[in-house]
């Protein structure tokens, strides 16, 4: 079980969170103007890496706020975690 | 006759303290200290159990967790009895009784026994192969398979044992406390570091604790009486928590261990009333010390199974710890070092060792030569062939090994023996390690793996890291615990070892034979009877992938997961398959290390706390009045009310009667409620919702449908705005959470430049919801200071007031069709309201109704109800909700998804009324929807979601889902039960009051 270091609360364990998918997919400002296979690109793919992965957690029996975690799906090492709206870590 | 099997000197056993014990019915006395298979032992009682396929007679092996034969039930037809408990790890006590599994009708005279007559019919795979045809048979095959499977026997009654789960964070956790493990333990404590040392065993120093032959010394002293010396200093240090009795079972990433401790088992059970059974620690440590030492390995030769073969190692600590001689005529067998230790100490404790053979050629370390000198004979650069003796072993007979060790040469010789030690040296327990996540190198000298890269904060000490010398371990574990623990010394620098363990083996997975191997029985899981020839078969039929040979053929698959055997088995299909053992790499090993109680897994969340439930604030007043109830998410909802003994149907076709022709309350508390405040309120519920907000007037209501972003429907329920930027939402039931953490997500992810808030209140206020066309008079009667005329209180719209004293908000909107009002109080005046609003409706006949009249109703209404009458994949259009969709917004949450090329199809599945040609026919909710029975295969148009016997319309009705549905009123459709066909016509959803009249009414 991971322990996560929240933004805003600090280090709590992993059973206090919700994990949120892929990080840094932004809804398209004009949904209305995509064509399907550009919409179903938003929708429906994701990526799926062994390896470093940009991820959105939600620390839902805490603050309820949602955050950013940069984590190695290989060995679970949780490399930065960082608040919605900053800029992801590139190192 | 009665032997007398027990030594003068022991380490662990109180001689002035006996303690009697059944096993199969037979009363026998050991001694305090005793484990349930040394005192067996004492007994000269080697036969425990039967082998699992072919039921053979098998004995004690092991000394240790690692047992995989003696696996007995505990006090069977008790409420405590307990299935697969090792033998090995059981302390007696007074009046403990056990059994042997796999038997019947006993131990001695087992009928399952002619399996092993049959084995050549039973190779590897044989259920595959034997039970696949005919395919129709498998129902009947799988009756008799599965009367003879399995192990043991689980209890019937409730356990009366309690059990706790505790969470404990410390600095270093050091698991095993043997030489390493104490040394670890000690000087982390001594740095000022929070430690905790585990143990599985119930008391401290491992197997260096009975050592006390002058061969292996450290600061001249025995290295037994040096290392209790090193416990009791240990004992008195601050820092440090210890606790014998506990296994870790799992070590999971960032250093989260599990480890149950034992707290009564080893009491008499009339000791154990209100005292916790069985602990389940669960441990956040910042740096974790394994130290979990090494299982000795047995050696694979035919008929190496017999009641009598035990691992030498175990020899050993029976004599030396438990003072118990396990033969009288011993022989040894062994491929290194350590069989010659078992030698000496049984020596010293007089006990007959009549030879030694040794698979190694050359060997003249100062052990063999010590054994040598008591005129011990050794048979160097030989190998046991076969073994006899059907409950217990009698001879072996023992050949010469050829150069390569790849066949044997010469005469048989048979030996006289009645117990047989064997050793093929060590492997290093790092199960716990590969848990964690740390990779495994495969060290070729000593054909072991060990520890290569570790995963967080640990490290790996003593002989589980491969290092199986006295000097060895002094030497290391200091060097390597001031790097780990970043301290400056330890105390261990200058001590001085005498280890004269020579290192030399000679490694043979599989010894050869003068037979050949089909005509062989050399066993390498003993718990699931699969021998070498098993492992080679599954390699001729072509499985490659270690993990699955282990499938095909169980091995390493038993309770012991094959802490014995597996390392044999990826030897064998090494050689066998040409591979590199390290290339193979090991098959996984998952927790629990011994297995646990399901007790010790729940702990306390037993009973009323298995699964918490939620109550409403007026829920004493359901269970006072008779309610059956409902599960919906953690809530208890009231279900329906039965009086007299009316059956379910009965009540609420009464309730639902009573609902519409006079009044009806519902306990409506359980809806979701999200209070929603900010200037960008109404721009917000725009977004998530699929019809227009920001128009909507202070004061009124509007039902809303939330979609997902692919357009399908998610929840539903009325929003009510209470002032120009606040607004109330309710939500589903079941849905409220998750809408909650959707709204979130959005609100702090996408739109965080909205200036919007949200507060879950859903438990903050109770729901009345009254109904019916005498509601208007029971509310009012409630709330005397509000004018009820619709003008000033029309349908969907909202009014604060006041009953007595108490702040109420009371929406008039209705869910059933009908007039009605929902109070919403603070939660605990909830009951009093509800009281309120029952004795103002006594004169009206106000009947209370749960939630399945509630669905009947709004199911008359044409209502639907999301997660019923929608999954995920039906869209606002399918539901013929078009209404409610937005033409203007630009956009809202799953807007584009409505048109994009899969839901704008027609053939969709949408939902339909459906009326029964038989207007007394209910159909069964679920059932499917066909148009032709005779076309095969017949197609499935869709199926019936809501289906109930309206009494106010006097028919039966249906909600469904049918492809092109929208387009097929008045089509006649089948519904096809098991034993009839039944007619269906496709009609509008809403069956009653198409014109909304009785909502004004």
């Amino acid at each position: 079980m991971f322990l996560i270091y929240c933004p805003f609360c600090g280090e709590r364990e992993q059973s206090e969170f919700k994990a949120g998918g892929e990080a840094h997919i932004v809804r398209p400002k004009q949904p209305t103007e995509l064509s399907d296979d550009e919409w179903a690109e938003y929708l429906f793919m994701r990526k799926n890496i062994k390896g470093v992965q940009f991820e959105r957690w939600n620390h839902i029996h805490g603050c309820r706020k949602w955050f950013n975690m940069v984590r190695d799906t290989s060995n679970d090492e949780i490399k930065a975690v960082y608040k919605m709206g900053e800029k992801p870590p590139t190192k | 006759m009665t032997k007398n099997l027990r030594v003068k000197t022991s380490k662990l056993i109180d001689k002035t303290n006996r303690i009697s014990f059944k096993f199969n019915g037979t009363k026998y006395y050991g001694f305090k200290g005793d484990t349930l298979a040394s005192a067996l032992l004492a007994n000269d009682v080697h036969l425990v159990g039967r082998s699992f396929k072919y039921h053979r007679p098998r004995g004690i092996m092991t000394a240790g967790s690692e047992e995989p034969n003696a696996i007995i039930q505990l006090h069977d037809n008790t409420s405590r009895t307990e299935p697969n408990v090792r033998a090995t790890e059981v302390e007696i006590y007074e009046g403990l009784e056990a059994s042997s599994q796999n038997c019947w009708p006993s131990v001695n005279f087992d009928i399952g026994g002619i399996n092993n007559l049959l084995s050549p019919l039973l190779p590897a795979g044989f259920y595959y192969k034997t039970f696949m045809w005919p395919a129709s048979f498998w129902k009947k095959y799988e009756y008799f398979i599965r009367k003879s499977a399995g192990l043991g026997k689980s209890p019937v009654e409730p356990d009366p044992d309690v059990y706790e789960h505790r969470y404990i964070h410390c600095d270093v956790i050091v698991i095993g406390a043997g030489i390493s493990g104490i040394i670890a333990a000690k000087i982390s404590a001594k740095n000022g570091l929070k430690t905790l040392l585990v143990d599985e065993r119930p008391y401290l120093g491992g197997s260096t604790i009975y050592q006390n032959s002058d061969y292996f010394k450290i600061n001249n002293q025995n290295s037994g009486s040096w290392l209790e010396k090193e416990i009791n200093e240990l004992k008195k240090l601050e820092n440090l928590e210890i606790k014998t009795r506990t296994s870790v079972a799992a070590y999971h990433g960032y250093n989260f261990l599990l480890a149950r401790e034992s707290l009564t088992d080893h009491l008499p059970i009339e000791q154990r009333n209100n005292k916790t059974r069985q602990k389940l620690l669960k441990i956040r440590a910042k740096k974790v010390i394994t130290a979990t030492g090494a299982i000795e390995r047995p050696l694979i030769f035919d008929n190496n199974d017999r009641p009598g073969i035990l691992l030498s190692s175990a020899i050993k600590k029976y004599a030396d710890l438990y003072g118990v001689a396990c033969g009288e005529k011993n022989i040894l067998l062994t491929n290194n070092d350590s069989a010659y230790e078992t030698a000496i100490s049984l020596i010293q404790k007089g006990i007959k060792v009549e030879s030694i053979i040794d698979n190694r050629e050359q060997v003249n370390s100062k052990l063999v030569k010590e054994v040598e000198k008591n005129n011990i004979k050794i048979f160097k650069g030989f190998t046991v062939v076969n073994t006899s003796g059907y409950k217990r072993i009698n001879k072996v007979s023992i050949m010469q090994l050829s150069k390569d060790g790849e066949k044997v040469i010469g005469s048989k010789t048979t030996l006289n023996c009645d117990c047989l030690g064997v050793s093929g040296g060590w492997t290093p327990a790092v199960h716990l390690f590969t848990q964690s996540g740390g990779k495994l190198r495969f060290r070729e000298e000593d054909q072991v793996f060990i520890p290569l890269t570790y995963n967080s904060k640990q490290i790996s000490i003593g002989s589980c890291n491969g290092e199986f010398t006295l000097d060895e371990i002094l030497t290391n574990t200091p060097k390597l615990l001031i790097k780990f623990l970043e301290i400056k010394d330890t105390n261990y620098d200058n001590v001085d070892v005498k280890s004269s363990y020579s290192k030399l083996k000679r490694n043979i997975w599989l010894l050869p034979s003068d037979k050949i191997l089909g005509k062989t029985k050399p066993f390498v899981d003993y718990q699931n009877d699969s021998t070498a020839k098993d492992i080679k078969l599954a390699l001729k039929e072509g499985f490659r992938s270690i993990e699955h040979v282990k499938r095909y053929t169980t091995t390493g698959m038993g309770t012991d997961q094959g802490k014995l055997g597996n390392m044999h088995a990826l030897g064998i299909i090494s050689e066998t398959a040409d591979a590199k053992m390290g290339e193979l790499g090991t098959t996984t090993f998952r927790p629990p290390y011994t297995p646990l109680t399901f007790g010790t897994i729940v702990g306390r969340n037993v009973g009323e706390y298995f699964d918490i439930f939620r109550k409403t604030p007026i829920h004493d007043w359901h269970v006072k009045n008779n309610a059956e109830f409902e599960n919906v998410g953690q809530w208890k909802r009231a279900w329906y009310y039965p009086i007299n003994n009316e059956d379910m149907h009965q009540a609420v076709q009464r309730e639902s009667k009573a609902a519409r022709d006079s009044a009806g309350i519902l306990d409506a508390s359980t809806l979701g409620k999200i209070d929603i405040q900010g200037t960008d309120a109404s721009e917000f519920l725009n977004r998530v919702y699929t019809n227009a907000w920001s128009k909507l007037a202070i004061g009124k209501c509007r039902y809303g449908l939330m979609l997902n972003e692919d357009g399908m429907v998610y929840d539903d329920g009325v929003t009510t705005r209470l002032a120009e930027n606040h607004y109330i939402m309710t939500t589903t039931t079941g849905g409220a959470a998750n809408v909650m953490g959707k709204l979130e997500d959005y609100l702090q992810t996408e739109w965080p430049e909205l200036d919007v808030y949200l507060t879950s209140v859903t438990d903050h206020f109770a729901t009345i919801s009254v109904c019916g066309p005498n509601s208007k008079k029971i509310v009012s009667s409630v709330i005397s200071d509000l004018d009820f005329t619709d003008e000033k209180f029309p349908h969907m719209s909202f009014q604060n007031a006041k009953i007595d004293k108490i702040n109420c908000r009371v929406m008039r909107i209705s869910f059933t069709g009908e007039h009605s009002y929902e109070i919403n109080v603070q939660a605990n005046y909830g009951k009093s309201v509800w009281e309120k609003c029952m004795e103002a409706g006594k004169d009206f006949n106000i009947t209370p109704y749960g939630t399945e009249t509630m669905h009947l109703l709004r199911a008359e209404k044409g209502f639907i109800i999301v997660g019923q009458d929608t999954d995920a994949t039906m869209t606002p259009i399918d539901l013929q909700m078009d209404w409610i969709v937005s033409k203007k917004k630009y956009d809202f949450i799953g807007k584009r998804s409505l048109y994009r090329s899969d839901t704008i199809r027609e053939d969709r599945k949408q939902l339909v009324g459906l009326l029964t040609e038989n207007p007394d026919e209910v159909l069964e909710e679920g059932a499917q929807i066909v148009a032709d029975i005779k076309k095969s295969p017949v197609e499935m148009l869709g199926h019936v979601t809501s289906s109930y016997y309206s009494p106010n319309l006097k028919k039966s009705i249906a909600l469904g889902v049918v492809r092109g549905g929208k387009n097929m009123m008045g089509q006649k459709l089948i519904i096809p039960m098991e034993k009839k066909l039944i007619n269906v016509t496709i009609t509008d959803p809403v069956f009653l009051d198409k014109e909304n009249k009785r909502l004004n009414a």
